[in-house]
């Protein structure tokens, strides 16, 4: 029963073989100039010290932009299978999924009117 | 009187109510609503509440009577309302509903009919009063209650009622609250009631433990399998149950104290129907009073003990209200007295019907005169009334001759029957008993003329600023009708044994012995009687009345003056150890109880002290809580399973 | 296997209450979208109270009903309906409670803005606004929904997703007192992150229970137990976690910590909402999961339930009695009858199940009109909880302090109201299934419970009111038709249960 599992545990062997190869690799080949930038911690683009007053405060329309994303990619991931087995499934799947998009929809109309969608 | 060959079975079959008796809550929700309306609105029905309470009563007077037509026309006269279940549980059910039947109709026609005449009445007698309404209020309280309790299908059913009205009557005692003599009336009568009330609710709880039912139907059912023992046990707790409410030996003392509340009260509550509940629940368990003739004996014994204090304390007492409260408690003695003689139950619901019209009539004859007389009670401040209060004094006098059994007047009928079934029932036991009812019925017919006497006749001992009149018309009405129950009731009820017959599926009667001929105890009772007031009249009306009670008497009279050291007996008897048990156990309260109390409620308190602080606010403690309850109950379960 | 899918069947008629509750809900934001913000208030009640009405139609209509729906993972029987209908009727009061305007002297006791930091400029403009705030219609409805679909979830997939449906509107809840932001703001947080930990647990207990019976509906998992074979520790590992996730949300000791917090600091009206009805809905999912999942495994989950009903009661009893502030007593009271309900719950028979139910539905209505009461009672900084300024009410206001008292001592259980009812129905089920000595426990610790009740009946009536204590305030007919429609069930239940404890005694048959 568990040699189902095998191929996961070669992936895991291979992922770390891969990880450790390359920066085992790079540490022994690459040149080591170091500057003040590259002796930072890495933060994709935001400056990590000094840190902010209060802790990083930032909007909270990066949250609301991000759930309005969230949510309608999950819209899509429902969206898939539907798609896959739409033939099988009918007016029923019809209905259900217009059901389904209509309720993500009217949430997406309450965030627009009340003005979610707007950055100021 | 009509003799029957053989003890008929109990109707214990009842059928369900069809017709207008299917609706027979109607009866009990009338004056319970007119009590809700009065005490929930308060002051706001000062106007109309009392009419309020009028009306209910007049319509539940008026439904009772259709009820009774109606009952009167069917096969089988034990109609069961069942209302609804309470508690539905095997082996624990209570059900709430009720039972009409001759007994209960014939009850529920006295409490409406004279319940209506007294509401009447107490429109003019509390005319004055400031919290008129609240009066009515407690009066269709007490309505309502006394007619749940004759009316309820069950012992508990009973036992609600009893409380009803025990509550009821402890209000209008103390209605006067301001004067400590009523409100220590008040409590008296409470506690004395709660005397007798363990002993029914000892009885009931017998009878579940023995039975395991409290209705009528199934304890009446079954009461042939009770073993001798238990019938004695549930008689003689019924019975003290029933001394409580109904004023009889040794729990008497508190019944001339609740004269303390206003006359129709007095009339309505102490004379006529709640004291006689005692009466009713002895005749509605006959069934169980039949397996234990010593239980019986008892109530007949307490019956004759009774209604002697009763008339000897009687002659003594110079308040007009005592006497006639002390009569009360004599002629419900000679109820008991019927009541506890095999077949005669028929006979003490005869005399209790009676005496509620007569002692009625009196009780409000008497308030008529307090009315006049800026309520004073003295007797010895009375005299030659007859001329200033004619249907008073008419009134009243149709009530004096009906109670010492004058013939044709009611109680000569009730009274003679009760000495005949006396005497009859042989031997020692109808001799003494008989002899004794003979007797009482000539010291009645002593001190109620001695009260007819001193209120009516001889001179004028008013004091000054007393000015008697007749009283209003909306009085003397009820009294007047009253006054003809007490002169037809007897008759009517007896010609062709009217109620006998009526009552017999609830109490049968037996064959009886022929000791004394019946005429030979008619002629014995007037004879007595007449002796009796012969004797008053030599005594009393001869010389002049003394302004104050005179001090040298002899040592009977200074005996009856202390209630026959009755009171103290009880003080002695039950207050007195119960004030040292209090006392002992007050003690034992506080040192005992209290000390495991204060350290139970010490332990729980500090425990919850101890535990709040487990409470710290940190969700981070709380998540560890919830964890660690995870790892607990995850651990039980597999501890439980592969533990053992 | 694309060609292996069949397109589920749906009845639904048998579903009808809860599309109604779900589609006023979706209506109410819809509302609050499209409609102008004078008339949304108007309307948001309108529809919330329509759709609770329509899906208390709708259950009507479906008595007697008992199907499994939707491919078998929602069951329509007697209790799902019975409960639904309880909902149904509870939440329509809870709406009420939230509209009420005429008690806060700034209307409303729900704040506009949860978000604005307390304590800051924006907060003390706040405090004083008159603005109201809508969108808690919505919220309580989508949370009224996910109760109406818990106790029917017989699958635990379904199980889940209507737990979080119902929980999460009800953390936002919790954070929208209008006063003492603070607070309700810390109850909001802290009901979320417990909320959240032991919905893990349960997610976790899914997860195992799948490895043992290889499908989460609960059918199958009764008939995986019946096999030999399969491997225990899974069972009773996955059995102890989904038993952490429901005794959290109903309030069990040791998972009661978060109720004190929370109740004290929600506004009183979602208190009253998440006191009677998430109590209901989680007790429902406890029973369908434990006698339909698990009816055959009873000895092995029953001395656990033993022994977290007996510490829930005592602990309970216990802790309220120290208890300063009316909400917070009035959450240890929760607590202590979250205890005896499990008493009914242990019995393990119909009697217990159709005690269970009957007690929920006279707890519910109790419990609600008691916090309807607790939001009357007012000083000049809101609501007066704090038990010394409830001292003497009885005095300035009989009328209210005797209702309050009259629904404390409904709470004790004291005969002629429903609590006594409830009481007798529940220890008598556990009686007849074995439990005498839970009984016993459970009779003390009532014992304890009224010694509380009693202490502030005594306050209300036998102690001098304080001179600058609070005031009874008049209630517009929103919240006084909620404490009338309670005063008169917890009456009724007391004096003529039998229609009612009949209808739960019908309805006690789960399907399978």
């Amino acid at each position: 029963m568990l040699q189902n599992y095998v191929p996961v545990l070669v992936l895991f062997v291979l992922a770390a073989g891969f990880a450790a190869v390359s920066v085992g690799a790079a540490t022994i080949t690459g040149p080591k100039r170091y500057n003040r930038a590259k002796r930072d911690a890495y933060e994709c683009g935001i400056e990590p010290t000094p840190q902010p007053m209060g802790g990083g405060r930032f909007p909270i329309k990066f949250y609301l932009t991000a759930m309005l994303f969230i949510i309608f990619d999950i819209e899509i991931i429902f969206l898939y299978p539907w798609a896959v087995a739409f033939d099988q499934l009918g007016l029923f799947g019809l209905v259900e999924m217009v059901l389904f998009i209509l309720t993500v929809f009217i949430a997406y109309a309450y965030v627009w009117r009340r003005g979610g969608l707007e950055w100021d | 009187m009509s003799t029957l060959l053989a003890v008929s079975e109990p109707a214990t079959e009842y059928v369900a109510a069809t017709g207008t008796l299917s609706s027979l809550w109607v009866l009990l929700a009338l004056p319970a609503f007119g009590a809700t309306t009065i005490l929930l609105l308060r002051g706001r029905t000062r106007t109309w509440g009392p009419y309020l309470a009028i009306a209910t009563c007049g319509a539940a007077f008026a439904w009772a009577l259709v009820s009774f037509l109606e009952l009167r026309g069917l096969e089988n006269r034990s109609v069961d309302l069942h209302l609804w279940s309470w508690i539905p549980v095997n082996g624990f059910q209570v059900d709430a509903g009720l039972l009409y039947d001759p007994l209960s109709a014939t009850f529920t026609l006295l409490i409406t009919g004279v319940g209506l005449l007294i509401h009447i009445y107490s429109l003019g007698y509390m005319e004055h009063d400031e919290r008129r309404w609240l009066f009515f209020g407690y009066l269709n309280l007490f309505v309502t209650a006394m007619l749940l309790l004759v009316l309820g299908n069950s012992y508990l059913a009973l036992y609600v009622g009893w409380e009803g009205v025990g509550l009821a009557s402890y209000l209008l005692i103390s209605w006067y609250f301001w004067k400590p003599s009523a409100a220590t009336a008040g409590k008296k009568a409470f506690i004395a009631n709660r005397v007798g009330d363990v002993g029914l609710s000892l009885a009931i709880m017998v009878m579940f433990a023995t039975l395991g039912t409290t209705s009528f139907e199934g304890v009446f059912g079954s009461a042939e399998q009770l073993t001798a023992g238990a019938a004695t046990a549930i008689g003689l707790l019924l019975l003290l149950g029933a001394c409580g409410k109904s004023g009889q030996f040794p729990l008497h003392t508190w019944l001339p104290d609740a004269m303390e509340g206003p006359t129709p009260v007095s009339a309505l509550i102490h004379a006529s129907t709640m004291v006689t509940a005692g009466v009713y629940l002895i005749a509605r368990s006959m069934p169980v009073y039949v397996q234990s003739p010593d239980a019986q004996l008892v109530v007949s014994i307490i019956g004759a003990i009774t209604l002697v204090i009763g008339c000897v304390i009687g002659c003594v007492y110079d308040d007009i209200k005592k006497v006639l409260a002390y009569s009360t408690v004599s002629q419900i003695g000679y109820m008991f007295l019927a009541v506890g003689i095999p077949g005669a139950g028929a006979i003490a619901i005869l005399h209790l019907l009676t005496h509620g019209f007569f002692k009625a009539c009196m009780f409000l004859s008497a308030g008529s005169v307090m009315h006049g007389m800026n309520d004073q009670v003295d007797m010895r401040r009375f005299g030659a009334l007859r001329k200033v209060m004619p249907v008073t004094f008419g009134c009243m006098l149709v009530g004096y001759l009906a109670i010492i059994g004058i013939p044709p007047f009611a109680g000569f009928f009730s009274k003679d029957l009760i000495i005949e079934h006396a005497f009859n029932q042989g031997g020692t036991r109808g001799a003494v008993l008989g002899t004794v009812a003979l007797v009482g019925a000539g010291i009645t017919a002593f001190y109620m003329t001695r009260l007819m006497l001193m209120t009516f006749f001889g001179k004028k001992r008013w004091t000054a600023d007393v000015h008697p009149h007749e009283s209003p018309a909306v009085m003397t009405g009820p009294m007047v009708l009253l006054g003809v129950g007490s002169v037809v009731s007897g008759f009517l009820l007896v010609r062709g044994d009217a109620l006998v017959h009526w009552l017999e599926p609830v109490l049968p009667e037996q064959e009886q012995e022929h000791v004394f001929e019946a005429i030979t105890v008619s002629i014995m009772t007037v004879g007595v009687s007449l002796l009796g007031v012969l004797a008053a009249y030599l005594l009393v009306h001869r010389k002049a009345v003394p302004h104050f009670p005179p001090v040298a008497v002899s040592p009977l009279t200074t005996a009856a003056r202390n209630n026959l050291y009755l009171d103290s007996l009880n003080e002695s008897l039950l207050m007195r150890p119960g004030q040292y048990l209090t006392r002992m156990l007050v003690w034992f309260d506080n040192r005992g109880i209290d000390g495991a109390v204060s350290a139970v409620a010490a332990g729980v308190g500090g425990s919850s002290g101890r535990l709040r602080r487990l409470q710290t606010g940190f969700v981070r403690s709380y998540a560890l809580s919830i964890f660690a309850g995870a790892m607990l109950v995850a651990g039980s379960l597999l501890l439980v399973r592969i533990g053992p | 296997m694309p060609t292996d899918i069949q397109a589920p069947s749906f009845d639904y008629a048998a579903l009808s209450p809860m599309f109604i509750v779900f589609g006023a809900a979706v209506l109410g934001v819809l509302v609050e979208a499209f409609v102008p913000r004078r008339s949304r208030r108007r309307v948001q009640i309108v529809v919330s109270l329509a759709g609770l009405i329509g899906g208390l139609v709708a259950v009507v209509l479906l008595a007697g009903h008992s199907s499994l729906e939707a491919e078998g993972a929602i069951a329509i029987d007697g209790p799902t309906l019975f409960l639904q209908g309880t909902l149904c009727i509870l939440g329509a009061a809870s709406i009420l409670l939230l509209s009420e305007r005429s008690l806060d002297s700034s209307g409303g006791d729900i704040v506009t803005q949860a978000a604005v930091l307390p304590g800051s400029r924006e907060d003390l403009q706040l405090s004083e606004s008159q603005g109201i705030q809508t969108e808690v219609y919505p919220l309580a409805l989508f949370s009224l929904g996910g109760m109406l679909l818990w106790p029917a979830a017989n699958n635990l997939i379904l199980s889940f997703i209507a737990l979080e449906v119902l929980s999460l509107p009800l953390y936002l809840m919790a954070g929208l007192a209008r006063r003492r932001r603070l607070l309700s703001q810390e109850a909001a947080v802290k009901y979320f992150l417990l909320g959240a930990f032991s919905s893990a647990f349960f997610l976790y207990g899914v997860a195992l229970l799948y490895g043992y019976a290889g499908s989460v509906d609960l059918g199958d998992i009764f008939d995986a137990t019946g096999r030999a074979g399969s491997n225990e520790v899974l069972l009773l590992l996955g059995l102890a976690m989904l038993a952490v996730g429901l005794l959290f949300k109903v309030g069990a000791v040791p998972f009661q910590a978060w109720t004190p917090d929370v109740y004290q600091g929600s506004p009183t009206a979602v208190t009253a909402l998440m006191a009677a009805c998430t109590k209901i809905a989680a007790f429902g999912a406890l029973l369908r999961i434990f006698y339909v999942g698990f009816g055959r495994t009873e000895w092995d989950w029953r001395p656990m339930m033993w022994a977290i009903a007996i510490v829930t009661m005592v602990v309970g009893a216990v802790l309220a009695v120290t208890q300063t502030d009316v909400k917070r007593m009035l959450a240890y009271s929760s607590v202590a009858h979250t205890g005896f309900i499990l008493v009914g719950v242990i019995a393990v028979n119909r009697e217990g199940l159709s005690g269970t139910l009957f007690y929920l539905v006279a707890y519910g209505f109790t419990t609600l009109a008691a916090f309807a009461v607790v939001t009357l009672v007012r000083d000049s900084s809101g609501e007066a909880t704090h038990l010394s300024s409830w001292a003497g009410l009885g005095q300035r206001s009989p009328l209210v302090a005797g209702v309050f008292a009259f629904f404390l001592l409904a709470l004790a259980g004291i005969p002629l109201t429903s609590g006594f009812m409830a009481k007798f129905a529940v220890f008598q089920a556990a009686t007849q299934g074995g439990a005498t000595a839970l009984v016993v426990v459970g009779v003390v610790a009532s014992a304890v419970t009224a010694f509380f009740y009693a202490r502030v009946i005594v306050l209300m009536f036998f102690q001098d009111p304080a001179p600058d204590g609070p005031t009874v305030a008049i209630p517009s007919a929103y919240t006084a038709a909620t404490i009338a429609l309670g005063l008169a069930v917890t009456l009724v239940l007391g004096i003529l249960p039998q229609p009612v404890l009949d209808l739960a005694d019908q309805a006690a048959l789960f399907v399978r």
